[in-house]
């Protein structure tokens, strides 16, 4: 008999007065017995509607009847099928929108908590520190991934596990993307990713970290002279966005990229590191998107007093509800309907406040979602010494300005088949958010290991051809 | 890991460092930069591609000391390794038609200016180069630019090395002796490449300068080193750093070169006091 609960177990979590002082993992996991509780809520459907909202279609009713049967390394096995990071993606997934929308159980009271079991599967395994996986046969055929994080990881893996020589380049010093300088470690442990990287180097792929490709080597020469058959980009998303409102180059004026990536790769918080940050005692970080909420959990946690400014409503926050709710109860203030006009500064060149207008809700827009309006005269002043802006990104012009006949969209991102990532350019496949701009971690993954079937194909068509 | 190979003081805060990196190497071009981490906790620096050497596979840094980071680069020696070496990043200075060049360097500016001139000279064009230094303990590169200037103005504050005064005044008198030049290129402390551009524009003479803001990953990503270059939002490390000199906003530019001082200067006093405990 199914567990009727109409609630889903609540996730342990570090408390919230605590947590703010610290950048451990807020989502503590759940232990056994609530993962068998919980497991037994879900009804087993015949339909599955919960995989069809899956980008990756994890065998989501398999794995959880696994655990109920107290089989939690089948129910890893299960999961692994389909999902190259089972241990990220039960963290970073947003599954309201995913699989748990579609759950039945959600029809009436709360969806099984399928992200909390796919966590909880894939720490379980990853607890018992099994022997690394053996290299399998090489097949002779080399392929390159250009970028470490989600889509690159997850389609080197793949190929690795074909027997493919791969190798990774990474532009920046350590090999994890947006997975180590994006999302703050007490949302993903970076040893959760570094095991990750040790268990495709297991498999043969060799990580070669500070190769800027476009600048350091070319997608031609990886095509030419080092003999790549072929070059999955997933060089991620690139450049942030700004508002050109006045005062976005004030000293104190952040791109949420560039906080994080102080603060999680370059580890600026922690004692010996040698990169500097300024300890806004008021930060105002604009945006509504997970990144947001990345930027203002960090401020908050170094100290600051934090608001984040957007200018729709709480329905329309894209961030994940965990994550917002999260960020409510460590004291972020939500200034909803706000929308930013000018940093000002101080004599010294400094940000002393952002000037905003309130808006409210008109008609909907292309988007579907309800058009943002002015308030005449609702002009306003918030007192702050930082803003970090979390607009989104643009995609990096590196590649794409070095390498002929790779078409782009007209904003700049690759042109990438539906299902395959293939390219205008013979051998060359692109996934992530170098494709489809800034999205999610298991988008980027999906569209690495639906590239790394491509590239198999593509490769063995051409060896029997 | 990238090998230090030599380790040459130019003059008492400005060091000279052939490293091992056949990949830059092989493709570095003048104007470029790279970034580098002395150690694991180390944090990200440009430093500018003073020379390279295709064949032996080597890139030439010269830097200046003046925080943390430099100061434990220059702790380092001939045998030791660098943790993180990357690049070439950046456009390379365009060159290409050229006929007749000033370039104007300032300070360790000149180690960017230096391969500049020297691969306009080597590409027929007629070079003219002004230097400036605070006084003459500071030159550095001197017989690197006289052999490949056509003109060599040197200048400094205190009138110790060549002549008392700032590059803008050699600069000026060229450029009112009725020197026509298709371009000047300059490189150096920012109030400097300002003060050029305000008279080149004068003379409405086309002027390059190179900016070199703070940067972290310098792949065009973190957006910390964007400039506003003709009222837009430039990124330094894939749009520059060159750019239309009579288009920057200096001023902010400035503005935001000192966000870190106080951090700069810390780092550096930690880091001294780093070794001098170590000895």
């Amino acid at each position: 008999m199914p567990n009727m609960d109409p609630q889903k177990h609540a996730m342990p979590t570090q408390d919230a007065e605590q947590r703010i002082h610290n950048f451990d993992e807020v989502a503590q996991g759940y232990t056994l017995e609530i993962a068998r509780e919980e497991a037994a809520r879900c009804l087993n459907c015949k339909t599955k509607p919960c995989v069809s909202g899956c980008p990756v279609q994890v065998h989501i009713p398999d794995f959880i009847r696994l655990i109920t049967l107290g089989d939690l390394e089948g129910a890893y096995q299960e999961i692994a099928k389909t999902n190259a990071l089972p241990a990220v993606c039960g963290r970073v997934c947003p599954q309201e929108n995913q699989c748990e929308k579609h759950c039945v159980r959600g029809i009436k009271a709360e969806p099984v908590g399928i992200g909390r079991l796919e966590r909880f599967v894939a720490d379980t395994h990853n607890a018992q520190g099994d022997a690394a996986p053996a290299a399998p046969e090489k097949n002779g055929h080399k392929v390159a991934v250009v970028g470490s994080g989600p889509s690159g990881l997850a389609c080197a893996g793949d190929l690795a596990r074909l027997g493919y020589e791969v190798t990774v380049f990474e532009a920046l010093h350590r090999a994890g993307g947006v997975l180590v300088y994006g999302i703050p470690e007490f949302r993903l442990p970076k040893a959760i990713v570094q095991r990750e990287i040790d268990t495709l180097q297991a498999l043969g792929v060799k990580v070669e970290t500070n190769v800027v490709i476009g600048r350091t080597l070319t997608v031609d020469e990886l095509m030419g002279e080092y003999g790549f058959e072929a070059v999955f980009i997933g060089s991620g998303a690139g450049l942030p966005k700004f508002m050109n409102i006045p005062g976005e180059t004030l000293k104190g004026v952040y791109s949420a990229n560039e906080f994080l990536t102080r603060v999680n790769l370059m580890r600026a918080a922690q004692p010996g590191s040698d990169t500097p940050i300024q300890h806004g005692r008021n930060v105002a970080v604009v945006g509504g998107g997970n990144v947001a909420m990345d930027a203002a959990r960090c401020a908050r946690r170094l100290g600051a007093e934090v608001t984040v400014v957007y200018r729709r409503t709480r329905e329309e926050l894209p961030a994940r509800a965990e994550e917002v709710e999260h960020a409510m109860e460590e004291g972020i203030v939500f200034n909803f309907l706000t929308n930013p006009t000018e940093i000002l500064g101080d004599d010294q060149g400094w940000v002393r406040a952002i000037r905003c207008l309130s808006m409210e809700l008109g008609e909907p827009d292309a988007s579907g979602r309800r058009r943002p309006v002015e308030i005449p005269g609702s002009e306003h002043d918030l007192p702050m010494d930082a803003v970090i802006m979390a607009l989104g990104t643009s995609p990096n012009p590196l590649i794409r300005d070095t390498t002929d006949g790779l078409e782009t969209q007209r904003w700049g991102g690759i042109i990438a088949e539906d299902g395959t990532g293939k390219t205008s350019r013979e051998g060359v496949y692109a996934g992530g958010d170098a494709v489809t701009g800034a999205a999610t971690v298991i988008l980027a993954m999906g569209a690495g290991k639906q590239a790394a079937a491509a590239i198999h194909r593509y490769i063995q068509d051409k060896a029997h051809a | 890991m990238n090998k230090i190979l030599e380790k040459t003081p130019l003059n008492p805060t400005v060091t000279r460092m052939v490293v091992d990196a056949p990949l830059v190497a092989r493709k570095a071009e003048p104007g470029q930069f790279i970034i580098l981490r002395v150690g694991e906790d180390g944090e990200r620096i440009p430093l500018t591609v003073a020379d390279y050497d295709r064949e032996k596979g080597t890139v030439t840094i010269i830097f200046q000391i003046v925080g943390g980071t430099t100061e434990k680069l220059n702790h380092l020696n001939a045998g030791d390794f660098i943790h993180d070496f990357v690049g070439p990043l950046g456009r390379p200075t365009e060159t290409e038609g050229l006929k007749k060049v000033a370039v104007v360097g300032g300070g360790v500016g000149c180690a960017i200016a230096y391969p500049v001139a020297k691969k306009l000279h080597e590409l027929g064009c007629e070079v003219h180069s002004v230097v400036g230094f605070r006084s003459k303990e500071l030159v550095i590169l001197e017989e690197e630019f006289a052999a490949v200037s056509d003109k060599f103005c040197r200048m400094s504050d205190d009138g110790s090395f060549g002549e008392k005064g700032l590059v803008t005044d050699a600069l000026r008198r060229l450029l009112e002796a009725g020197e026509q030049y298709d371009e000047v290129i300059t490189i150096g402390p920012l109030i400097m490449m300002k003060f050029v551009c305000k008279l080149t524009k004068e003379f409405g003479v086309r002027t390059i300068a190179s900016m070199n803001p703070i940067m972290i990953d310098g792949t065009g990503m973190c957006g910390c080193c964007r400039l506003t270059v003709g009222g837009k939002v430039r990124f330094a490390c894939v749009d520059g750093p060159d750019f239309d000199g009579h288009q920057i906003d200096f001023d902010e530019a400035m503005a935001r070169s000192s966000s870190y001082k106080e951090f700069e200067l810390k780092a550096r006093e930690d880091a001294c006091n780093l070794f001098r405990e170590v000895r």
